[in-house]
């Protein structure tokens, strides 16, 4: 069941010191960055976060990082020209880094979501990222190995709810957002909007209300037109 | 064979891709020289541009008003809808690309061997900080993976190799290199063993680029150059 919460210290009340986030957003798009300024202020810490990259500029996860409260952070490309933060993090020793192809970690969130206990994948097959992993050939071609990836909160960003938690996104800030909120056992969301139940056509939903637990409504900041 | 006496351009090369790629493919450019790629896509060959990070459809990069931060592309340049466009998440837009779907990708290197393998996410350098965003995925991701770099490091040293000395980002999947000094089709024969095909010379001699090089090179009639 859905639930409605009145702000975002509310939302993410769920995080734990040691919890893995995942966090959607690819680049600045679709990042939930209210919900992790929340996440901020809460004090939580010893965190392992999934998202694509690791941080940008000074706002989001990039000051979870600058503040230290990320000891793990398992991403695709974590290296920008605005990834200060991290890097300073990663060059001190104070952050570990799991660097997974882009691809394998959408799956690994898919797999985790779906109930998929491994699957192989041609991605990285012969490459240093597939170090150590196991191995097969399948039809004459080489697969690795790889794991689910799941989440004990996810904190993701969607347009619109309604409150029974189905969500439609907004153009390429979609992302993560449905895999991750499949991938974790508790899944928040800020949106823009929240109308009543059957204020989405139900042919429209993308992700459906079972994913989502907790809806907060944060009108964006950015206050950029829909 | 064509040979030129000057080496192509960005822009040239660029052109040359873009007027290989078959009418209505669906193509996947990557970040940097490859971008370029779009400006020469006639509409008339019925494009379609994805982009890894939940498009399809891509239009042209966006200026002033009609820059929308929720509109990029995998470089993270704000761009525009087509008439066409859609959007899925992640997990879809990998499985599009696993799965086979995608016609070409055209992507930068550091290096190619002749048996196809590509070099073009890490240096190496050992106080790199590592970052690998699709490049694995897109390495492997397409029915042909197509390759802009210039045929010569700063040093001199060749780029297309008889093994890589780079960290390997995909094996056996580049089909063709688009360089400055030619255009070289990458395939095996009857026992899989590589052959590098010179399909056109710029700036040198079929002979000198041979000379140069340190894997075989045939011409469009199998002989060695």
């Amino acid at each position: 069941m859905t639930t409605i919460a009145e702000n975002a210290a509310e939302a993410v009340s769920s995080v734990t010191d040691g919890s893995t986030i995942l966090m959607g957003g690819f680049g600045n798009a679709g990042q939930p960055m209210e919900l992790i300024d929340a996440l901020l202020e809460c004090g939580a810490t010893d965190l392992t976060v999934v998202n694509n990259n690791a941080g940008q500029g000074d706002a989001g996860l990039a000051l979870l990082i600058r503040e230290r409260r990320v000891r793990r952070i398992i991403c695709s490309f974590p290296r920008q020209s605005d990834s200060w933060h991290f890097d300073e993090a990663y060059r001190a020793g104070e952050i570990e880094l799991e660097l997974v192809p882009q691809g394998n970690l959408a799956e690994r969130l898919r797999a985790a979501g779906a109930g998929i206990g491994a699957f192989f994948t041609p991605t990285g097959y012969g490459t240093e990222l597939a170090e150590g992993k196991e191995t097969r050939e399948i039809d004459g071609r080489n697969y690795v190995l790889e794991h689910p990836l799941r989440g004990d909160v996810a904190l993701i960003k969607a347009l619109k709810a309604d409150t029974v938690g189905n969500l439609v996104y907004r153009k390429t800030a979609r992302n993560f957002g449905p895999v991750m909120a499949a991938a974790a056992s508790t899944t928040v969301v800020q949106v823009d909007e929240l109308v009543e139940a059957g204020g989405i056509d139900p042919e429209h939903v993308v992700t459906p209300g079972i994913y989502v637990d907790t809806v907060t409504v944060l009108p964006d900041a950015t206050g950029r037109s829909a | 064979m064509s040979t030129d006496t000057s080496t192509l351009s960005r822009e040239q090369l660029a052109e040359k891709v873009a007027a290989d790629i078959a009418p209505g493919s669906y193509v996947n450019l990557g970040i940097g020289q490859p971008t370029k790629v779009s400006d020469f896509l006639d509409p008339e060959q019925g494009v379609t541009l994805h982009t890894e990070n939940g498009m399809l459809g891509m239009g042209p990069q966006a200026h002033g008003e009609d820059i929308d931060e929720d509109l990029i592309n995998a470089g993270k340049i704000p761009v525009t809808e087509t008439f066409g466009t859609s959007y899925f998440h992640h997990a879809d837009s990998f499985a599009m690309m696993r799965g086979g779907h995608l016609d070409v990708c055209v992507l930068g290197a550091f290096q190619v061997s002749a048996a196809g393998d590509l070099a073009n996410w890490s240096t190496g350098a050992p106080d790199a900080i590592p970052a690998v965003g699709g490049a694995m995925d897109l390495a492997i991701g397409a029915k042909d993976v197509f390759v802009m770099m210039s045929l010569f490091a700063k040093d001199g040293s060749p780029k297309i190799v008889p093994t890589l000395t780079y960290p390997a980002t995909g094996l056996g999947c580049v089909t063709r290199v688009y360089s400055d000094h030619g255009v070289f089709l990458l395939s095996s024969d009857e026992e899989g063993a590589p052959v590098v095909t010179l399909r056109e010379a710029y700036g040198l001699t079929p002979e000198e680029i041979a000379e140069r090089l340190d894997v075989e090179v045939v011409d469009g009639t199998g002989s060695a150059v």
